[in-house]
């Protein structure tokens, strides 16, 4: 293989191809460079892509998939805290006065009081909790498949979605798929305890098959509908379908 | 403008089709967006403790304005360049790969890649005695592409790992667990910026090779010398 000085290039024509070349270069540096994210063509093009994200996650999505359970041991005692507000300013609910309240395409609406939801049959799972940021930790959670208590209040299955209202300003909504799968579950407790209050008392949606942010906790009311009522995160520009 | 009087007897020659320069700069695009964004998802939740990437370099908007309109530092805004610039670095992947494999130029450029020949060309590139030749590739650019096709290849399991730990449970044991693959995502996209570096680095010493990936063909005359070699 000959190694030899190679000839000085010519300049007189690439001058021009090098600066045009440099300008396309210049122009993807300005991409990041000048950070365009809050700009209004840019939000609309997420808010697009999010939409068809939500379509290959649902068509992805297994309604009798289960998420990989673990050993008892794994299950985390004393389990991270997370919301945008301190744990002290978690509400206190009073389960004497608590009433879950239900509304749309549900027969029975009539309100449930803390011991008569803990009253249905309950299952325990040790799962993965995945947080949007990047932390995950595995909890052991106990309560009544949601699945269930949809089916006993007559709510209407064939219906799109399912909403939660939260006591502390909180809302969200899932898809009937996961709403009906197995492991989502109403949890009352949190490695064997009651939960307390800044995990959500009387009782948080556990949803292993979607981020932590789409299981919301103190739900104080459930409805379900055909029109997607968005979340707390999901309206700040979060994904809505959000699973995992 | 137009180079076709340019011999292929007398001038090293380096050409891309237009299918491949397409590629070529989506990929450059998609990794710029997926790595700023994803620094900043990485910001959230450090993987090396107290090490945060400076917010200048990473992609999700102004603080300041995302605290308002999103309540969190830009993460929301982040993880929508990485969601939407996942597609487009997925689409040019496989057009490179596609076309990369289809079209023969894998198998008539980047291969043979023998050990002895990355030592030699290692030795000698590091000794700045390596000559760049336009449209040749040596044992060390073809261990490099090999290398960065592979780290994105890893990027997109890693990534689905993560993204879907329960639908895609089977991959994500097989990254070693959601928080394994999670530091795996991290090693290979350092392994992409290392690249990156090195390649952009390459590329301003040898000017003509940017040419060809934007007008599609440069040529360098062949010294003298190197035309008698050619033809003994």
């Amino acid at each position: 293989m000959p190694v030899s000085e190679p000839p000085r290039p010519r300049f007189d024509v690439d001058r021009r191809k090098l600066l045009r070349s440099g300008l396309s270069l210049g122009a993807l540096t300005f991409l990041t460079g000048c950070d365009i994210s809050d700009n209004d063509t840019v939000q609309s093009m997420f808010a697009a892509v999010s939409q068809w994200n939500n379509f290959v996650q649902g068509e992805l999505f297994g309604g009798t998939r289960l998420a990989p359970e673990y050993p008892e041991s794994m299950a985390v005692k004393d389990f991270r805290y997370n919301a945008w507000y301190h744990s002290d300013q978690a509400p206190l609910l009073d389960a004497a006065e608590y009433k879950l309240e239900l509304a749309g395409l549900i027969d029975n609406k009539k309100p449930w009081r803390v011991a008569d939801l803990y009253a249905l049959p309950q299952k325990s799972q040790v799962t993965r909790h995945v947080c949007v940021e990047g932390w995950s930790m595995i909890g052991k959670w106990t309560g009544t498949p949601l699945s269930v208590f949809l089916q006993r209040v007559g709510a209407d299955l064939t219906a799109k979605y399912v909403g939660f209202v939260c006591a502390d300003g909180y809302y969200e909504s899932i898809d009937m798929a996961t709403a009906l799968h197995p492991q989502t579950i109403m949890a009352y407790q949190l490695s064997d305890q009651t939960l307390p209050a800044k995990f959500g008392f009387p009782f948080k949606i556990r949803i292993p098959t979607k981020l932590g942010f789409k299981n919301p906790k103190f739900v104080t009311a459930i409805y379900v509908t055909n029109r997607n009522p968005g979340g707390f995160w999901v309206d700040r520009g979060y994904n809505w379908f959000s699973g995992i | 403008m137009k180079p076709a009087k340019i011999s292929s007897a007398t001038h090293d020659i380096q050409e891309h089709p237009l299918l491949v320069r397409i590629a070529h700069w989506g990929q450059a695009l998609a990794i710029i967006v997926m790595v700023g964004s994803g620094w900043r998802i990485y910001n959230s939740v450090p993987i090396i403790d107290n090490f945060r990437f400076p917010q200048w370099a990473t992609l999700g908007g102004d603080p300041p304005i995302s605290k308002i309109a999103h309540m969190d530092p830009g993460v929301a805004n982040a993880l929508n360049w990485h969601f939407t610039g996942m597609w487009l670095l997925l689409a040019s992947y496989l057009l490179f790969m596609i076309h990369g494999l289809g079209s023969g130029h894998f198998r008539r450029d980047l291969i043979p890649l023998n050990p002895r020949g990355l030592f030699r060309d290692f030795i000698a590139a590091v000794t700045f005695k390596l000559s760049h030749r336009l449209g040749e590739y040596n044992h060390v650019q073809r261990a490099a592409y090999w290398g960065v096709l592979f780290a994105v290849l890893m990027m997109f399991m890693t990534g689905l790992a993560i993204w879907k730990p329960v639908q895609l449970s089977w991959l994500t044991w097989a990254c070693g667990g959601y928080p394994t693959a999670r530091v795996l995502h991290f090693i290979f996209m350092s392994g992409i910026c290392l690249f990156i570096i090195v390649h952009v680095t390459l590329v301003a010493l040898v000017p003509k090779t940017l040419v060809a990936m934007v007008l599609g063909r440069a040529a360098d005359p062949i010294h003298a010398t190197e035309i008698r070699h050619a033809g003994e």
